[in-house]
């Protein structure tokens, strides 16, 4: 991947967004966890709307080497974009040499410049795993297959540790399925746009 | 004393403000609490729940705000130290108890886990607009002690002061996060019990039936002596005399309720904390608190970085203020800027101290988000001039 992501002593932001329900905050939970294991530091912040599902939803992770004092991240390295209105949002924010990483099914990115990454995690989530709610695990594993923000055993780690454990199993291979597709693009993303 | 190891949660954890707050209020020893969850304020009372039966605590979820405070003020006066946890809306309703447990004396702690306002406002979103509701909230004159959390650790590492300050003082205190540090996730470090310094509950020496509850001798806190323990006496809201007794007379209301305001302004020097840095030869002092004091940090650097002599003084105790230092630092610096989620809450009291030796220069922010750090920047520049 980039020389960006391989310095650790910088900080990374990454922004997950979509609608309530999908396990955005989830999302960034396991991400911010896994940079800790990870021995770095890590920051997440969040914000939902009332509603328990269906209102935009987006949470934000810095993971870095040292000390985090910015909450507001000044660009994003990072997007993950699991909704149009979330993409619409917050794709100015994205960091000219930043990563869009979205669901193909929800997301149409138009004619963007920036290095994009699309996959059907919705789709593969119903129909390889019968359930769509796992959506979130897979496109955290296809950005950290893609960027290395985080290490795979660290967010299996997290994982297992945030999902309820009869359905430990399913998350982990639906974070692999992810992570196996994210890693494969990771040296062409910039011409792969799916 | 040390801490209960069956509260405390030693080792390093990845929690957010609300659960690093419940972990905290273990710690500190407190076995009761009694809530009416509401959000952001409900993953702090979620914990408790769930880990209060391994260490023989007890969670009530009350019918409502008003019987989630009655009931924490009932259960401290077992001996018990009791919490209650809400946000914005719960704490208007908690006024008249939290009025109830300064003038019976009572230690506890309410956590007030700040949104938008008024009424229901942002349920979900971050504000800091309660604090003068803090101070000045119930009704009568009264001396309250307050504190304001930056981060999960320090949501932690406060709460085992808040806890220790109830008992010394025997006054509710305050716990006045907000939505931001209360929903933020990060490193939390959970020191070994021994580490933990606790200040228990100092039951009275004097046997029952020689027992008055109000009778200070000479000092500021009266000695207690718990429901249960074979001593009769009375304790009211009505102005009482050292007996417990109601009095009503002039006379026994200066007496009653100057001791209430004396025993907190006194010992102020030893209440008031927070943080100092590069305050010498600034021309700006940036005075800031919760979630605001980090993004604040963020707006001083982009001002350092333009040359411009800035200090910081972040509030870790709110209430009472440090008046002192506030009003030293006015005669040698040009100007205040206090950014706060609110619309000009606390920069009315640097205001005060300042006593127009300095000006205060309000950065205000309705609530729903925090700052952009290049406002408060550009509020240091201005100030400069």
């Amino acid at each position: 991947m980039s020389d960006a992501f391989a310095d650790k002593t910088r900080s990374t932001n990454i922004r997950l967004a979509g609608f309530g329900g999908q396990g955005i905050v989830m999302a960034g939970y396991v991400l911010g966890h896994a940079g800790i294991l990870d021995g770095g530091n890590a920051l997440q912040t969040q914000s939902y709307g009332s509603e328990s599902r269906g209102g935009a939803c987006k949470s934000d992770v810095i993971i870095s080497e040292g000390e985090i004092l910015d909450l507001v991240p000044p660009g994003l390295d990072v997007l993950v974009a699991m909704s149009q209105p979330a993409l619409d949002k917050y794709l100015p924010n994205l960091k000219e040499d930043g990563i869009l990483v979205y669901d193909s099914d929800l997301v149409k990115p138009g004619d963007c410049t920036i290095r994009a990454l699309g996959l059907p995690a919705t789709d593969i989530a119903e129909k390889t795993f019968g359930r769509e709610v796992v959506a979130n695990v897979i496109m955290v594993g296809c950005m950290a297959g893609l960027t290395g923000v985080a290490s795979r055993n660290s967010l299996r780690a997290a994982i297992s540790e945030s999902v309820p454990p009869k359905t430990v199993d399913m998350n982990l291979a639906a974070f692999e399925e992810g992570f196996n597709r994210g890693a494969k693009q990771g040296r062409n993303a910039r011409e792969d746009k799916e | 004393m040390k801490a209960d190891p069956a509260g405390v949660l030693t080792g390093a954890h990845y929690l957010d403000g609300d659960f690093a707050c419940g972990e905290g209020a273990m710690a500190a020893g407190c076995r009761f609490t009694a809530g009416y969850p509401i959000t952001p304020s409900t993953e702090v009372v979620e914990r408790i729940a769930r880990r209060f039966p391994t260490m023989g605590g007890l969670f009530i979820q009350m019918e409502d705000e008003m019987a989630s405070m009655a009931a924490i003020v009932g259960a401290s006066w077992t001996g018990t130290k009791t919490l209650t946890v809400t946000s914005g809306p719960g704490f208007s309703l908690m006024m008249e108890n939290i009025g109830l447990a300064v003038m019976m004396e009572t230690p506890c702690v309410v956590v007030n886990v700040q949104r938008g306002g008024p009424s229901t406002g942002l349920p979900t979103m971050t504000g800091q607009a309660d604090m003068m509701q803090a101070r000045w909230g119930s009704h009568g004159d009264y001396e309250i002690i307050a504190l304001s959390p930056q981060s999960p650790q320090e949501a932690f590492d406060l709460m085992i002061d808040a806890f220790n300050l109830a008992e010394l003082y025997r006054v509710p205190v305050l716990f006045m996060m907000d939505e931001c540090v209360g929903h933020m996730t990060e490193k939390v470090v959970i020191p070994p019990a021994e580490e933990i310094e606790i200040v228990p509950r100092t039951l009275t020496s004097v046997p029952p039936g020689e027992y008055w509850p109000y009778h200070v001798n000479g000092k500021y806190v009266p000695e207690f002596a718990r429901a249960g323990d074979g001593y009769r006496f009375h304790t009211t809201g009505l102005t009482h005399d050292e007996r417990g007794y109601p009095d009503m007379s002039a006379e026994c209301q200066e007496k009653c309720v100057h001791r209430l305001l004396e025993k907190i302004k006194n010992n102020a020097d030893k209440i008031v904390r927070f943080d100092e840095e590069q305050t010498d030869g600034a021309d700006v002092v940036v005075v800031s608190y919760g979630i605001t004091a980090r993004v604040a940090r963020m707006g001083v650097d982009l001002a350092r970085k333009k040359g411009l002599k800035v200090g910081i003084i972040r509030l870790i105790v709110v209430w009472p203020f440090p008046e002192k230092r506030i009003r030293e630092l006015a005669g040698n610096i040009k100007a205040f800027v206090v950014p706060e989620i609110n619309y000009g809450q606390m920069v009315l009291e640097v205001e005060r101290c300042a006593a127009g030796q300095a000006s205060a220069i309000c950065v205000p922010h309705g609530g729903g988000g925090v700052h952009d750090p290049n406002d408060i920047c550009e509020a240091i520049v201005r100030a400069a001039k």
